[in-house]
């Protein structure tokens, strides 16, 4: 029964009979189609995101590539654990690219970001290279942090992180979002949570500032149906995480869907920068355990991972999507496949052997600026040495 | 019955076992290549009765299910621990007590927490884990405002005295920011509460069960790089072993040397180091019960010694350590011979480079032995 039930989450009803509504050919190849996402479940709005949702041959080419990018590095920083490269704790986001690419695709660099520890998808596409994001894993110091973070703590700008703390970092984006308002932008912050964090107190006092505030934020629930070893409904009273805000309102959308999440995040923002938080639930799921210590198979089936890659996986049924749509050809994905697998692994590489961080830098940036003769005490009374 | 060793003399006098080195290579798991010590296995009294192999997970394994057969109030929860929780230390307690008794709860920290001290309060027994140590803070209001404070703000009318809450702690080679911290001095600056942390698979046991029982609040922080690298034969029945008890592990006549949890490994190795090196005698004391400590074992020994270093992995500044030299200053200030040293951990926050730099290693230790030796 809690199985069945479990596979129900946010899993896809059956494809509607016509998936591409349309496209415009030029020269053999289209350059724009128009798809028919899975029905929206709306909370407290009358009028939600278009179901039709048009994808042009550029944005095709984009997602595909960011999606398979992602992947690809994904699996490359499991082999890096696997080899004993990267040590400490190691979050991956395969499975659940269509939500930071789609979302992505419906905000400017100027938008703020936050996330918890399932980060270097959302730092590939805040702008941080592959190399950027390997090398932070390694801990070289040509990682996006210098090698001081590591896997749940990455960086750019307008991505405020990384966070290792589940749920932590929902109330602080809702501070980010109060400082787009009051600086007078037109940005919004998404604060990303998973199902496992939509259960911790934070979140809620988040939600009541926000609304009582009407802040510009979006809070968006990964749902990817399991928060560590335990499925949402064996954690949540209500699995129905798009209503859980309660007066703040939801969209539940399909996450596996790139173009859905494309499309519901362009109708938040709107929303948002009109009328205050709104809170997306977007219906993902990870191939991967939890965490590297996590095989993610004694609390589901294998089966039930592969039919996900089989029947959801959202870059295979993207690229099945465009090229059914003639916007994107066998032959350019392969293309594509190959290259990204060559920038991949030359970042792979560079994660590798770039140099490791200058030991003073262990004493740097505890506090901003200190006075010029200020000592970091080491592990004893005769260890002092000068930060900055 | 519990067997208590409250009058049986330190269990771990025993400590011939420094000597059984071929042992512990054969037994030290690939998985401590990264480990700054070595885990030397014990040898448990024989009044406490029959023994079997365990592993630190397995000896807490081993208290839980002794705790739960034995009190129908017991309950044990926290996330994962259903399944036998991230460290495998509930493993197979579901199976064995029901769903009822042993559960999984949300990702909710101040929740967890909340919730064992409000069945705690009917007079129930709750052992709440929360998952890493790192992760606690979010409970940490409830630690610290209605926890630490029940009986006293009640008039002692309500207390949470059975409510246990687990957590590994410490760093573990590979941890970074949020899986590395010892946190017990958050905790000892809490009256009320009890906080203790345990260097072994028998000691483990043994001060599990009895914080457990105890009748007050007790916060059980677990050094997480010994749950499969440290095992040793464990007493398979019911025993307990004194809160606010320091051991004496190594006798010594020259210089105090106080730890706990894994520091403790760290400190017998000096011990033999400076012995062989420098002919220095050691007495290394490892506290056990952070809060309330057992002052007067550490005071015997420095009328003795004159000498005293202090070790813990936590920041230097405002660690445990530094209350301990306070305390000692005071009580034994004539008899001190130099400055009390304090090797800690450094005041950064914990990097996900250079962790190995980062601990109070025994070379540390040793330099402030030297330096103790030659004042």
């Amino acid at each position: 029964m809690l199985s069945s039930f479990r596979f129900t989450i946010g899993r896809a009803p059956a494809k509607p009979k016509s998936w591409i509504l349309g496209s415009t050919q030029v020269c053999n190849m289209s350059t724009e189609m128009t798809h028919e996402v899975v029905p929206y479940k709306l909370h407290r709005l009358e009028k939600g995101p278009n179901l039709q949702v048009k994808c042009t041959r550029d944005e095709a080419l984009k997602f595909y590539k960011q999606m398979r990018t992602i992947r690809v590095m994904e699996t490359t920083a499991s082999n890096l654990y696997k080899s004993k490269m990267i040590r400490g704790f190691c979050h991956l986001y395969s499975g659940q690219e269509a939500v930071a690419v789609g979302m992505e695709a419906s905000i400017t660099p100027d938008d703020s970001i936050i996330t918890a520890y399932r980060a270097h998808g959302w730092t590939y596409t805040r702008g941080v290279s592959v190399k950027g994001v390997l090398s932070e894993l390694t801990g070289r110091s040509t990682g996006c942090a210098s090698g001081k973070g590591g896997s749940m703590h990455m960086y750019t700008k307008n991505f405020y992180g990384g966070n290792g703390i589940v749920g932590a970092q929902v109330p602080l984006g809702a501070g980010i979002a109060l400082a787009h308002r009051y600086k007078g932008e037109d940005s919004v912050c998404i604060a990303l949570y998973g199902d496992g964090a939509a259960n911790q107190g934070q979140l809620f006092e988040a939600f009541n500032i926000a609304k009582l505030w009407d802040l510009p934020a979006i809070f968006v629930c990964e749902n990817n149906g399991f928060g560590m070893g335990t499925s949402a409904e064996r954690a949540a009273a209500s699995t129905a995480y798009y209503t859980r805000g309660d007066y703040v309102p939801g969209i539940w959308v399909d996450g596996m869907d790139v173009l859905a999440v494309k499309e519901a995040t362009r109708f938040a923002k709107d929303y948002v920068l009109k009328n205050g938080p709104i809170l997306l639930e977007t219906a993902t799921y990870r191939y991967h355990g939890h965490s590297m210590s996590d095989p993610g198979t004694s609390y589901r089936s294998r089966d039930e991972i592969q039919e996900v890659r089989q029947t959801r996986d959202p870059i295979g049924k993207f690229s099945e999507l465009a090229t059914a749509a003639g916007l994107l050809t066998k032959e350019e994905i392969k293309k594509m496949d190959d290259e990204i697998k060559k920038e991949v692994a030359a970042a792979a590489e560079a994660a590798k052997t770039d140099p490791e961080l200058p030991l003073e830098e262990l004493y740097t940036y505890i506090y901003k600026n200190p006075p010029a003769n200020t000592r970091v005490r080491g592990c004893d009374d005769t260890v002092w040495a000068p930060t900055k | 019955m519990a067997t208590t060793l409250a009058n049986m003399g330190p269990a771990s006098r025993i400590i011939s076992s420094l000597f059984r080195r071929s042992f512990v290579k054969k037994h030290v798991c690939a998985s401590s290549r990264f480990m700054h010590f070595t885990y030397v296995p014990e040898t448990p009294p024989k009044q406490l009765g029959v023994t079997t192999k365990m592993n630190f997970f397995q000896s807490i394994t081993s208290g839980l299910d002794i705790a739960l057969a034995n009190d129908p109030s017991a309950v044990l929860f926290g996330e994962d621990v259903a399944f036998g929780g991230v460290f495998r230390c509930t493993i197979g307690l579901k199976e064995k007590y029901g769903a009822e008794r042993v559960f999984n709860c949300p990702l909710s920290e101040q929740g967890i927490v909340a919730f064992g001290i409000g069945v705690a309060t009917t007079g129930a027994t709750a052992v709440a884990e929360i998952q890493f140590a790192d992760y606690i803070f979010p409970g940490f209001d409830q630690i610290r405002t209605e926890m630490a404070m029940y009986r006293y703000r009640s008039g002692n009318e309500f207390d949470c005295g059975r409510l246990t809450i687990r957590a590994p702690c410490s760093a573990v080679g590979h941890g970074a920011l949020y899986h590395s911290q010892s946190v017990e001095a958050f905790f000892a600056h809490c009256p009320g509460l009890k906080v203790v942390m345990p260097r072994g698979p028998i000691q483990a046991k043994g001060l599990l069960l009895s914080c457990i029982r105890d009748d007050d609040p007790c916060m059980f922080f677990e050094p997480k790089v010994l749950y499969r690298s440290a095992s040793e034969e464990v007493p398979t029945g019911d025993y307990m072993l004194p809160l606010s008890k320091a051991e004496v592990l190594v006798e010594g006549s020259d210089v105090t040397m106080v730890g706990w949890g894994t520091q403790v490994h760290v400190l017998r190795e000096v011990a033999a180091l400076a012995q062989q090196k420098l002919n220095v005698s050691c007495e290394v004391i490892d506290l056990c019960t952070i809060l309330p400590w057992d002052q007067e074992t550490v005071m015997q020994s420095v009328v003795k010694t004159g000498r005293v270093l202090i070790a813990h992995e936590a920041p230097i500044t405002m660690g445990f350590g530094a209350e301990i030299a306070a305390t000692i200053q005071h009580e034994c200030f004539l008899n001190l011979e130099a400055p009390i040293e304090r090797v800690c951990g450094y005041d950064t926050p914990f990097p996900h480079v250079y962790e190995v730099f980062l601990l109070p290693d025994k070379w540390r230790c040793m330099e402030a032995v030297k330096r103790l030796i030659s004042y």
